[in-house]
């Protein structure tokens, strides 16, 4: 990975983008293409790419690239635009904070700490995964509790293997993905428990992870205890009832050395909180305008720190918006403010962004609460599109454009996904 | 003389269970299926289940220690674990390019393994 290897770090740039993953790869390029002459990309790992460069599956660039990749493929074709865009990177550093008047401060390993003057800045941190401390399983603390994304790193970038019998609570794609992962690496998985009714990654993945290995899935469960002194001995696991509480009584042994949890993850919003900017309390990641720009002035926000994509093309698309919005602000380009709000209405759990204009044409992402299938998507009463089926698992995109929201003049637009047979004709 | 056998369809998050009536390898009907990308599916996943291979392989000289490899194309179902098991025995040098083959016509199956990203030296 080439770096940058001035003698000294230029302490102003147009832009700065925090995270140098599939979001800020996308915004740095964003931000060039937007306007910005000097771009810089800080990222805290030794190369940039984030969590693609872990992800060796498929399932990658199939809408932004139209051929299906893997991940460490998809980082080096966006590293490869990243240079030809000549943008600064620079990576083993870490940003510390970012102030009110844009300057951000770096730790890194070969300028030490500095300070870097930004016209705008990108957060672009990406997530983190829920661990075992956050459902408090209870239980000893013994070594060989992890998070699948750990593991992940492990087993594909550093060559480990983190145990020989892996139990693993969360059928999210990054613990279904682990699981085969495992088994080829040598391992063996003794089940995959996941405490709602259905699995939550990809039947793809329930499919050619599990079923292809005879991995069991038990659905309506979840682990109950930890045992083990030094490592892992065993996990007490028990279904669950309607309310999703353990029926102690029901609840049974595992014999594993390992226990790896995929529940989730939760956007990297630190900076976003110190920067005071406004939080959505559903997605837990900046509020942002139809350009990605926070609360705050010229500050930016994409990817899965704003919210939690499951593609990572749409994480790129997002984020060059973002980049351009940031280029464009930086260079004394603004566009007009927003004039509608988003607000998410029946059987919609988040929706960003959170304001759009009726100037331009507009990609909203949508996640619902509840499976329907066949329904029907309304933007108040302006717009209807019908919908094959919505899952909670699926982020649905909707492109907004001006010529919906010609006889719309209120400044808040609801958007609801509602079964088929609810509509009118 | 048709058996039935079951299948779930991956091509989207419906995840339709397939039945699949099938004289051996012939599939006969299907039933089950919300849209026609499931008849395709349960044809090919009765007849001859391939599966894209992603694994790593030990290299040398690098910044890391293993270098991530796909096959080229899908291999059938059943040779997959011999796959990897193969790919453990290899011992590669940096540097690799992305795209260069680490394992030609691997168990004479006719399908390459790549690398699916550049690892320079160390």
């Amino acid at each position: 990975m080439p770096d940058l290897h001035p003698w000294e770090l230029p302490r102003r740039y147009d832009v700065v983008v925090v995270g140098g993953g599939p979001a800020g790869m996308a915004a740095a390029v964003g931000a060039r293409e937007g306007g910005a002459e000097r771009v810089l990309m800080v990222d805290r790992e030794h190369e940039a790419g984030g969590i693609l460069q872990q992800c060796i599956h498929h399932g990658f660039g199939l809408h932004h690239f139209k051929e299906e990749l893997t991940g460490p493929g998809y980082a080096q074709r966006y590293l490869e635009q990243v240079l030809e865009h000549e943008i600064d990177v620079l990576t083993d550093a870490y940003v510390l904070d970012v102030d009110e008047a844009r300057s951000v401060s770096v730790l890194s390993g070969r300028y030490g700490r500095v300070s870097v003057d930004a016209g705008a800045v990108v957060l672009a941190m990406g997530a983190r995964e829920r661990t075992r401390e956050a459902i408090r399983i209870p239980g000893t603390r013994p070594s060989g509790v992890m998070t699948a994304g750990f593991a992940q790193k492990l087993v594909n970038m550093a060559g480990y293997l983190p145990g020989k019998r892996v139990a693993i609570l969360g059928s999210g794609d990054i613990g279904l993905i682990m699981a085969r992962r495992l088994v080829l690496e040598g391992a063996e998985v003794v089940g995959v428990f996941e405490l709602m009714p259905h699995a939550n990654g990809l039947t793809r993945n329930v499919v050619q992870c599990l079923h292809d290995f005879d991995i069991p899935l038990h659905l309506s469960t979840t682990v109950v205890r930890i045992h083990g002194g030094d490592r892992v001995e065993r996990v007490t696991v028990a279904p669950v009832d309607e309310a999703l509480r353990p029926r102690l009584d029901q609840a049974w042994d595992v014999e594993c050395d390992t226990l790896l949890v995929s529940i989730g993850l939760i956007p990297d919003n630190e900076l976003a909180r110190t920067l005071g900017v406004r939080l959505d309390p559903v997605t837990t990641g900046p509020v942002v305008s139809s350009t990605m720009e926070t609360t705050r002035d010229g500050i930016f926000a994409c990817g899965n720190t704003v919210h939690i994509h499951d593609l990572v093309d749409w994480v790129s698309q997002e984020s060059h918006l973002a980049g351009e919005g940031a280029g464009a602000y930086a260079v004394g380009r603004r566009s007009g403010h927003d004039n509608v709000s988003l607000v998410p209405g029946t059987n919609v759990r988040t929706c960003v962004p959170h304001t759009i204009t009726t100037e331009r044409e507009h990609t909203v992402y949508l996640r619902v609460t509840k499976s329907i299938t066949p329904c029907t998507l309304r933007l108040g009463d302006v717009y209807e599109r019908p919908l094959r089926y919505v899952v909670p698992g699926e982020m649905v995109t909707v492109k907004v454009r001006p010529r919906f929201l010609e006889s719309f003049h209120g400044g808040a637009l609801r958007v609801d996904v509602v079964p088929r047979e609810e509509t009118e004709a | 003389m048709s058996e039935t056998s079951h299948y779930l369809c991956v091509n989207c998050p419906l995840g339709c269970r397939l039945e699949v009536d099938a004289d051996g390898r012939d599939v006969v009907e299907v039933r089950g299926n919300a849209c026609k990308r499931g008849v395709e599916f349960a044809r090919q996943e009765h007849a001859d289940p391939r599966r894209m291979v992603t694994t790593t392989v030990a290299i040398r000289g690098a910044p890391l220690p293993r270098l991530p490899v796909a096959t080229a194309k899908a291999l059938p179902k059943d040779r997959v674990v011999d796959l990897c098991r193969a790919l453990h025995q290899l011992r590669l040098e940096a540097p690799v390019a992305i795209g260069d083959v680490v394992m030609a016509d691997a168990l004479g199956t006719g399908v390459d393994v790549v690398a699916t990203r550049s690892l320079g030296r160390a």
